[in-house]
C-alpha cells in the first residue's frame, strides 16, 4: 500500500483513539468533582488532567483560572488547543477524508458523521451541562469507528496500519493516565520507595489499608475506582482480583494484565502482532523494539516496577512508545527517497 | 431565442408517453413526503461526503477551518427520462463522435493528414496553446488518446417544435462528473425503490467495471497484469470525491504526484513495502501539471521524468497528453467534417451551428447580432467567459464587442438556444429548469459507455448555466428499456 496512505490511516486511528481517552480523562475528572471534595483536590484533578497531556504551560497562558468549565471547554471543543476532542476528531476526520477510497464506506461515513455531529453538539455550551452524555457520546463514536473497521475492512495493510495506530496510542495514553494518577495521590509507589516484598505478588492479600483512616479508605477508594472506570477497567477488577481496590493491583492490572484491553501488555501485543504483518526489508530493528518492549511486559513484575518506581518506568516506556512511533514512521510512512 | 422544449410536457397539459408512468405515481405523492425525501437525500449526500471544494468561497461555517468550502451539489427528485430509440440513436452518435476525436488526435500528433486535406487549417491546430510538440511521432497504445470523454449534449426544439440533440462541447482532457451519476442513481434507488420495479430503468451501476477495464486494456503491451491508479491533485481539488470514489469503486490506488517517482524511465509508487511500478495512470490532473521537468516547472502535483517514461511507452496516460487539441472550441466547428473525412460517414450527432470570429464575414454577423448569440472564449471552460447576449446588460455586450475586435481568434459564437427543461423542485414548489447532458464515452479495446449521462440543472429561474460551480444542480438520468 501507499506509504502516504498507511500514514493517513495511522493517524486517523491515532487521534480517534487520543480522543477517546480524553473523553475518559474528563469523565473521571468531571465525576469526581461531583464529591465532596476540596477545593485543592478537585483543582488537582485538573491540573492533573491538563499535565497528562502536557497543556498546562498553555493553558495557564490563555485560560488564567481552573475552573471545571474552562478545562472542560478546553479540552472538548476549543480550536486553538491541538489537544482537544474537537481537533482530535477533525484529524481523524480529515485523515480519512484523504484515503477514503481505502476505506470502506461504513468506516468513512462513520469518521464524517462523527465530525458532523461533533460540531453540532458544541455550536454552544449547552454540552457543560451534562458533560457526561458527550463524553459517552465520544466513547460511544469512538467504539463505533473501531468496531466498524474491524466489521467491514479487508484485513489486509490498510487494517494492520489502523490497529498499530489504535494501540500505540492507547498504550501512550494509558501510561500517561496512570503516571499522573499515582502522582497525584503521591503514593508510596511513585518516588520509587521499595515496599514489603511479597505482598503484591501474585494474589497475595495484603492488607496494608488496614492502617489508614476510615477517611484515606475512602479518598482512596474514589481514586483509584476512578481510574480504573476512566478505563472501563472497574468491573474487570473485580472481576480479576475479586478483592478490595489496591493501587498496586490496579497497577498491575493497567500494565501487565494481557488480558485487560487497554492494559500496556494488551497494547503492546497487538501493536507486535500487526507490524510483523507489515514488515518490510528495512523494519528490522523497529519490531525487534517493539517485540523486545512487548517482552519486558510480558515477562514483567508488578513488584519490580513498583520498585524501580512507577514514574521512572513509566516516563521509560512512554519513551520507548515514542521511539517506536519514529521507527515506524521512517520504516512504512515517510515516502523514501527512490 | 428558439422555442422552448419541456421534456416532459409536450404543451402545458399533455405528459409525453415517456413520462406518464412517472407523472402518475408523483401525483399521487403527497408533498411533505416529497419534502422529507428531500431532507433525506441531503443528509445522506453530507454524511456520505458528496462535496465538492468551491475555489474561493468564503468560510460560512464560523466552526469549521476545513469543512466549510466543502459544498453539496443539489440534487433534485424529479428524474430526467429518456426514451430507449433516443438513446439508442444518441449511443450510437457519440461512439462516432468519439471515434473521429480519437482518430484526430492522432492525425494531428502524426502525418496530420486532415490539415494537407485543407479541411483544419493547421495554424488553428499547430498555433493552439493545447497542441503539445512533445506528442509529435509518439505512439500510444491502440491509438487511443481519450479514453475517457464526456460529450455535453442539450436539447433545443427546432423550428416545429420538436426536441433535437445538440453536442454543445467535447471534454477530452480530465471530464467530471460521473461519480454524481453513480450517486444520483444509488440515492434514488433508496428514497424511491417503488419506481424503479415501476419502470424498466437501465442500470448504470457498472460503469467503474467498464472503466477498470478500459485502463487496463490500453496498458503497455509487454504488460499482462497492469498495476492501474488514479492520480489526484489531493484533496482540497474541487473533484476530490469523485477521485476517490472512482479508485475505490474500481479497487486501485489513489496517488498524488508526491506518491511517484521515475526512474530509468519507469514509474513507481511509493509503497510500505518499497516501490512498485505503475503501468497505467488514470490521471485527474491537467497536462500542465504532470511533470515539472516537462511543464509547469512549479508544479507539485506531477512527477519528475512522467514524460519520459510516458514518450518510452513504459506507462500509459489516461487520457494522453495533448488531448486538448481537440476539444478546443476552436476546432469543435470541425468535428462533423472529422467524421466525414476519418470515417466516411454522415454525422449522427448535430453540432449547434457555430459562427468563427476568426473568419471576417463570420465576425461581421456576430458583431452585428450580439444582443441574442452566446458567444464563448475558445479556451473558456466552466461556464466561465462568455457573454449570453439576451440576458447581458447593454454595457456587457460593449465590454465583449471590445474584447472581440481586439481578439476574433479568441471567440466563437452560437445561437442562443434555449436549452430543454425538465420539472424541477424549487422554493415555490415543481417548476421549469433548463438541463444539459453529460454521457461518459469509454474508449478503449472498444468504445463503451453506460446508459445516459450525468444531467446537469441550472436552478436559477431562467438561467441557462448549469456548471456546478455556478449553483448548478445534478438529477437521476433514466434511460428506459423498451
Amino acid at each position: 500500500m501507499l506509504s502516504r496512505t498507511a500514514d493517513h490511516l495511522f493517524w486517523m486511528a491515532r487521534y480517534m483513539e487520543r480522543a477517546e481517552n480524553t473523553a475518559r480523562m474528563l469523565d473521571v475528572n468531571y465525576q469526581a468533582s461531583l464529591l465532596p471534595q476540596s477545593a485543592d483536590a478537585a483543582e488537582k484533578g485538573w491540573k492533573g488532567l491538563l499535565g497528562i497531556s502536557e497543556l498546562s504551560g498553555d493553558f495557564a497562558k490563555n485560560h488564567g483560572a481552573i475552573t471545571p468549565d474552562n478545562v472542560m471547554r478546553y479540552m472538548v471543543s476549543d480550536a486553538k488547543n491541538g489537544s482537544s476532542i474537537r481537533n482530535c476528531l477533525q484529524a481523524a476526520r480529515e485523515n480519512a477524508r484523504a484515503v477514503r477510497g481505502t476505506l470502506t464506506t461504513e468506516v468513512w461515513e462513520t469518521q464524517n458523521q462523527t465530525w458532523l455531529e461533533f460540531q453540532r453538539m458544541v455550536a454552544d455550551d449547552s454540552y457543560l451541562r451534562d458533560p457526561s452524555t458527550m463524553f459517552e457520546w465520544v466513547k460511544f463514536r469512538s467504539h463505533l469507528s473501531r468496531g466498524v473497521t474491524v466489521g467491514t475492512m479487508l484485513q489486509d495493510d490498510a487494517f494492520y496500519f489502523l490497529r498499530i495506530g489504535s494501540f500505540l496510542e492507547r498504550a501512550d495514553n494509558t501510561a500517561r493516565l496512570l503516571d499522573v494518577k499515582f502522582h497525584a495521590v503521591e503514593s508510596e509507589y511513585y518516588g520509587g520507595t521499595v515496599i514489603g516484598n511479597g505482598q503484591s505478588q501474585g494474589n497475595g492479600n495484603g492488607n496494608a489499608q488496614s492502617q489508614s483512616s476510615g477517611k484515606d479508605i475512602e479518598v482512596d477508594f474514589y481514586h483509584w475506582s476512578g481510574i480504573l472506570r476512566s478505563v472501563s477497567g472497574f468491573e474487570v477488577y473485580r472481576k480479576a482480583y475479586r478483592n478490595v481496590i489496591r493501587p498496586e493491583k490496579v497497577a498491575e492490572l493497567l500494565i501487565l494484565r494481557p488480558d485487560m484491553p487497554r492494559s500496556l501488555a494488551a497494547c503492546m501485543q497487538e501493536v507486535v502482532t500487526n507490524l510483523q504483518k507489515v514488515a518490510n526489508e528495512q523494519s528490522a530493528d523497529t519490531l525487534r523494539k517493539a517485540g523486545r518492549l512487548q517482552a519486558d511486559l510480558q515477562y514483567g513484575r508488578i513488584d519490580e516496577i513498583l520498585a524501580t518506581g512507577l514514574h521512572a518506568y513509566l516516563t521509560q516506556f512512554l519513551e520507548r512508545v515514542g521511539t517506536l512511533g519514529v521507527g515506524i514512521s521512517r520504516d512504512f510512512l515517510v515516502p523514501v527517497a527512490a | 431565442m428558439t422555442p422552448k422544449f419541456d421534456e416532459m410536457h409536450a404543451g402545458d397539459s399533455t405528459v409525453r408517453e415517456h413520462y406518464q408512468g412517472y407523472d402518475r405515481w408523483l401525483a399521487a405523492q403527497k408533498s411533505d413526503v416529497m419534502l422529507s425525501r428531500r431532507e433525506e437525500a441531503e443528509m445522506i449526500f453530507r454524511r456520505v461526503g458528496i462535496t465538492f471544494a468551491v475555489y474561493g468561497a468564503k468560510d460560512e461555517d464560523a466552526n469549521s477551518q476545513n469543512a466549510g468550502n466543502e459544498r453539496l451539489i443539489p440534487f433534485d427528485l424529479i428524474p430526467r427520462v429518456i426514451p430507449a430509440h433516443e438513446w439508442a440513436d444518441m449511443e450510437k452518435g457519440l461512439a462516432q463522435r468519439v471515434a473521429a476525436l480519437n482518430r484526430f488526435i492522432h492525425d494531428v500528433y502524426h502525418d496530420q493528414n486532415i490539415i494537407r486535406a485543407g479541411i483544419v487549417p493547421a495554424e488553428q491546430v499547430l498555433n493552439n496553446a493545447q497542441y503539445r510538440p512533445e506528442m509529435k511521432g509518439v505512439d500510444v497504445p491502440g491509438g487511443i488518446y481519450s479514453h475517457i470523454s464526456g460529450i455535453d449534449i442539450i436539447r433545443a426544439a427546432d423550428s416545429d417544435g420538436e426536441g433535437r440533440y445538440y453536442v454543445l462541447e467535447d471534454n477530452l482532457r480530465v471530464p467530471s462528473g460521473v461519480s454524481y451519476m453513480l450517486e444520483d442513481r444509488k440515492m434514488m434507488m433508496r428514497l424511491f425503490p417503488e419506481l424503479f420495479s415501476q419502470h424498466r430503468v437501465a442500470p448504470v451501476a457498472h460503469y467503474p467495471d467498464l472503466l477498470l477495464e478500459t485502463l487496463r486494456s490500453v496498458a503497455p503491451a509487454s504488460v499482462n497484469e497492469p498495476t492501474v491508479v488514479v492520480l489526484t491533485p489531493g484533496m482540497h481539488n474541487s473533484a476530490y470525491f469523485e477521485h476517490a470514489f472512482l479508485a475505490q469503486q474500481m479497487g486501485i490506488e489513489l496517488v498524488e504526484g508526491q506518491d511517484l517517482f521515475v526512474k530509468d524511465n519507469f514509474v513507481y509508487m511509493r509503497t510500505t513495502q518499497g516501490p512498485k511500478r505503475v503501468d497505467v495512470i488514470y490521471r485527474r490532473v491537467d497536462d500542465d501539471f504532470l511533470d515539472p521537468l516537462a511543464f509547469r516547472k512549479d508544479s507539485t502535483l506531477g512527477c519528475a521524468g512522467l514524460l519520459g517514461a510516458y514518450r518510452a511507452g513504459n506507462v500509459t496516460l489516461s487520457n494522453a497528453i495533448g488531448t486538448g487539441v481537440a476539444d478546443d472550441k476552436s476546432i469543435y466547428p470541425y468535428v462533423p467534417k472529422m467524421i466525414e473525412f476519418y470515417l466516411g460517414e454522415k454525422p449522427i450527432l448535430h453540432n449547434v451551428p457555430t459562427w468563427m470570429c476568426r473568419k471576417e464575414d463570420d465576425l461581421k454577423y456576430v458583431l452585428a447580432n450580439l444582443h441574442e448569440l452566446v458567444v464563448k472564449e475558445v479556451h473558456g471552460a466552466g461556464g466561465y467567459g462568455m457573454l449570453i447576449g439576451p440576458a447581458a446588460t447593454k454595457a456587457e455586450i460593449e465590454d465583449f464587442r471590445r474584447a472581440l475586435v481586439a481578439n476574433p481568434s479568441g471567440y466563437i459564437a452560437q445561437p442562443t438556444l434555449s436549452l430543454s427543461t425538465c420539472p424541477t423542485y424549487v422554493e415555490s414548489g415543481i417548476a421549469p429548469r433548463h438541463i444539459d447532458l453529460r454521457p461518459f464515452v469509454l474508449s478503449g479495446k472498444a468504445v463503451q459507455m453506460v446508459p445516459g449521462g450525468l444531467t446537469r440543472v441550472a436552478l436559477k429561474e431562467g438561467s441557462l448555466v448549469v456548471n456546478s460551480s455556478q449553483g448548478g444542480g445534478t438529477k437521476d438520468t433514466w434511460v428506459l428499456e423498451a
